[in-house]
């Protein structure tokens, strides 16, 4: 399930929402994960965090959305945080550079 | 090399996951959403699409898209020099920045180069283009290497493989349609023609005027109350439409006789169930064998009819029938010779005449139908129809038809109900 979490401040320039990428991120379901990422942009949120902390592997079609994700924040301007990622994670993310455009907690 | 290493273990984690999406034959516009995201996520594309090739539009429809925004093209029109370079490319990645000159990269240069595309592959499947993928920028901005457009090349023969069956799935659909149509066109022509045969033939005899068309009416009715399917009760009545089609070559005058006719012209007339077996033989009629209706519907049960005095089984069941709803409208219309004869008097022939004329589950049929009706139990008065009124309301004729069902045996020793 997407959980989100979004201790939004109050201040708008630093607004944040927390998402939970969960395993949904692996299919075709994820899709719904970017979905609700570009509803928190809309919505004025400048901070995104995605939280992996319960998700184990990141495939291909992981990699796709989040990709989505970081191209809707650019659009935005606002920032994406990825948060609890595993070191395989990491090491994938690097590679196809995805770490390039985000910030790792 | 080393350090690519677990680069290449994730694109083909990729490219057998596609491979498996395809061949499971899911949603066809989930499974290329999900094509779009396999290859964008191999090899950290940021954005991109997958589109569809109308032959006949010669136009890409995009089918999925990743990124490009609401600006770009969603059908991008291909000449007929964009057509040949893309064939004569084969499946492979065309790099954007080396195929300028193409006018497909002229005409949609603006889109293009605002998205960042920098690959667009051709999906060539046997000789056809049936799509193309188009891929922006990687998310290192590194340039494609040889071995990443390879894993896309690969990847985007499954994408292709995926649009070409389902385009042979809605041509097979399209195909089965246009059969089904043709078949309810042909059907109706046979339909047709049968009833102009009938026509044809009842026009050549005044006395028994309108007699194939009512043989064909209670066959119908007969195979009606034996429950035959809608195509085999549909068979039966063409084979009463038809079963004296060999009476075209009589001569008029031997048909016509207002006379008991002569040994000899009574020998020209028995062929005429022959002659109607070699009329109907070369036809292809789609249901009953109606052929050998023609040719057996003056064979009896007991072996003394004609031409070849078959005896109950051999006759085939649909010439028994034919020779039923035959001597049924011969005994209930005037002939030249002879006027027809009352309703209780010909139930009374035909009780008496199952198991050596008619097969009796037959007759039974046919009495229980011409029961219901006078029972107020069919849905159409069919036998006051060919019959009238009056006919049909003569004095006793539900008792008669009662007590003949009562004494009827449904099947003979020898008759076996085989519908
Ligand atoms: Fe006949
Ligand atoms: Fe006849």
């Amino acid at each position: 399930m997407i959980r989100e979490t979004s201790p939004e401040t109050n201040d708008d320039a630093t607004a944040t929402a927390v998402i939970t990428a969960g395993d949904y991120l692996n299919k075709l379901a994820g899709e719904s994960i970017e979905r609700l990422c570009r509803e928190k942009l809309d919505s004025g949120v400048k901070r995104l965090v995605v939280d992996f902390s319960e998700t184990e592997i990141i495939n291909s079609i992981g990699v796709s959305i989040l990709l989505d994700v970081i191209d809707s924040a650019k659009k935005h301007d606002a920032k994406v945080v990825f948060a609890e990622l595993r070191e395989d994670s990491r090491e994938l993310f690097d590679m196809l550079g995805l770490t390039k455009h985000v910030t790792i907690v | 090399m080393i350090e690519q290493q677990p680069k290449l273990i994730h694109a083909f984690g990729a490219l057998a996951e596609l491979g498996q999406e395809v061949a499971n034959k899911n949603n066809f516009q989930e499974t290329i959403r999900t094509s779009l995201h396999l290859v964008s996520g191999a090899l950290g594309i940021m954005r991109g699409g997958v589109a569809r090739y109308s032959r006949f539009g010669r136009e890409l429809n995009m089918l999925a898209v990743r990124g490009l925004g609401d600006d770009f093209p969603l059908s991008l029109s291909l000449c007929m020099e964009d057509e040949r370079q893309f064939l004569a490319n084969g499946l492979n990645a065309i790099e954007v920045a080396s195929a300028r000159v193409l006018p497909f990269f002229q005409v949609y240069s603006v889109s293009i180069d605002a998205k960042g595309i920098e690959l667009l592959v051709p999906l060539i499947i046997r000789d056809e283009i049936v799509g193309a993928m188009f891929l922006g920028e990687k998310a290192t901005g590194e340039p494609y290497s040889t071995y990443e457009i390879e894993i896309i090349c690969a990847m985007g023969r499954h994408v292709g493989v995926a649009i070409a069956q389902r385009n042979l799935m809605a041509e097979i659909e399209r195909r089965a349609e246009e059969n089904r149509k043709l078949f309810d066109d042909l059907r109706t022509t046979y339909h047709d023609t049968v009833k102009a045969f009938a026509a044809a033939i009842d026009c050549k005899d005044k006395y028994t005027e309108g007699h194939s068309v009512r043989v064909g009416k209670y066959s119908e009715i007969i195979a009606n109350e034996l429950d035959w399917t809608a195509d085999q009760v549909e068979g039966a009545a063409t084979a009463g439409y038809l079963h004296d089609v060999g009476k075209l070559t009589v001569e008029r005058k031997i048909i016509n006789a207002p006379y008991r006719i002569n040994a000899k012209e009574s020998a020209e007339l028995n062929k005429h169930p022959a002659v109607g077996f070699e009329i109907l033989q070369p036809i292809h009629h789609p249901f009953t064998d109606v052929p050998l209706a023609a040719k057996y519907h003056h064979e009896r049960l007991d072996g003394r009819g004609y031409p070849d005095g078959l005896i109950d089984r051999e006759i085939p069941y649909i010439a028994k029938l034919v020779n039923l709803a035959d001597s049924f409208d011969a005994m209930t219309t005037d002939r030249p010779y002879k006027a027809r004869r009352p309703a209780g008097d010909v139930i009374d022939d035909m009780r008496r005449n199952a198991g050596q004329q008619f097969a009796p589950e037959l007759v039974v049929a046919f009495m229980r139908g011409m029961l219901r009706e006078l029972a107020g139990d069919a849905k159409e008065k069919r036998f006051r129809r060919l019959l009238g009124r009056e006919y049909m309301e003569a004095e006793g004729l539900t008792t008669t038809l009662r007590s003949a069902l009562n004494e009827l045996r449904p099947t003979s020793e020898m008759t076996r109900i085989d519908p």
